[in-house]
């Protein structure tokens, strides 16, 4: 399973932590739901760390697509938000 | 639906659209990789940018901090001249630019972290490139039109993640630095304005130029005193030798040339 991390690039994760990560997904879904930043925070970073911790990165000159894409690091809940919701956050 | 799957989502239809355009899949391989040129290039620009950004603001901080090495002089000025209240108004205009620099130390390190992202993104974004030139040259040279829609797929919409997501990073980086700029700007019309010194040293800052005024007064006095000790030495300190000790026997050493004194004229740092 590929997994991008916006701004760092693709990890590939092994399919047996799926699991676990579906786990924290629901915690950010739950957090974006309630608009609660700390919340929000705190759950991507556990995500973040999950990935990173889990996977190797993919090569840089392969031409795969992601599976999962996460937030960048230092995102706010009202861009995740707005990504969601495709309001023209991904440029042409 | 997880918030990853849906965002995963969000980037593949962007790619579907795309493709979906075409006509001739192998014309879209073309203009996408005119595209990912002009992205390439306008990553490279944009690490240039933010090391632009970052060069002015340690530029600024060494600015600043040669401005507090100079009100801390100026403290200690007042000080041996019996003027707290001047020494007291140079630490606290000192303790502002400390919070400037702090605040600019944040900065920094921020664009610093946003360059390396970037610069890594470029090398990416170039070897993905490169990969998908060669690919798209097999394709067009071996594949008809029918047959080329179901072999570019997978490396198109990777190719088409990869330039979205690094769009994106390069504008939240031009974004960050815009931002930066306006501060930068800020800081450098405070510097320029005399507010925090006269660079240009036409003018001197008040404090500067009441400590002046008071060494001018006092130059013959502790130039006296500093002598009347050299020629009596004992336990006795300068400092306490200093207030309303002029020497009834001055006269005949003459005080006009005064090495240890302080110059009249502060010599002016950080010019620009």
């Amino acid at each position: 399973m590929i997994v991008r991390i916006m701004g760092e690039g693709q990890i590939e994760i092994d399919d047996s932590r799926l699991q676990e990560l579906n786990a924290l997904d629901d915690a950010l879904a739950a957090a974006v739901e309630a608009g609660d930043e700390a919340r929000f925070r705190a759950a991507l970073v556990a995500l973040l760390e999950a990935v990173r911790q889990a996977g190797k990165p993919v090569a840089d000159d392969a031409l795969v697509d992601s599976d999962l894409v996460l937030p960048y690091a230092d995102a706010h809940i009202d861009d995740v938000r707005a990504m969601l919701s495709g309001e023209g956050l991904i440029p042409s | 639906m997880g918030i990853l799957q849906r965002m995963s989502m969000i980037f593949r239809a962007k790619a579907d659209r795309a493709l979906d355009r075409a006509e001739d899949p192998r014309e879209t391989l073309d203009y996408s990789y005119k595209k990912q040129l002009e992205l390439l290039q306008k990553v490279r620009r944009g690490v240039a940018d933010v090391a632009t950004s970052r060069k002015r603001i340690e530029v600024q901080m060494s600015q600043l901090s040669g401005q507090g090495a100079k009100l801390q002089d100026q403290a200690q000025r007042a000080l041996g001249l019996g003027r707290e209240d001047l020494a007291r108004e140079a630490l606290t205009r000192r303790s502002a630019l400390e919070t400037q620099i702090s605040d600019l130390q944040v900065q920094h390190a921020n664009l610093q972290g946003e360059e390396e992202k970037l610069t890594l993104a470029a090398q990416r974004l170039q070897a993905k490139v490169e990969s998908f030139r060669t690919k798209k040259e097999t394709i067009k040279a071996s594949y008809t039109a029918a047959e080329a829609q179901t072999r570019i797929g997978e490396a198109f919409s990777g190719i088409s993640e990869e330039m979205s997501d690094v769009g994106m990073a390069v504008q939240r980086a031009e974004d960050k630095t815009a931002a930066m700029q306006a501060r930068a700007g800020a800081i450098d019309e405070l510097l320029a304005s005399g507010a925090l010194d006269d660079p240009t040293g036409t003018a001197k800052d008040d404090i500067t130029a009441e400590l002046d005024r008071l060494a001018s007064t006092s130059d013959v006095e502790l130039e006296l005193a500093r002598m009347k000790q050299e020629l009596t030495p004992g336990p006795a300190e300068a400092p306490r030798q200093i207030e309303g000790q002029a020497a009834p026997t001055g006269e005949s050493e003459s005080p006009q040339t005064q090495p240890h004194t302080q110059p009249k004229v502060q010599p002016e740092e950080g010019r620009p």
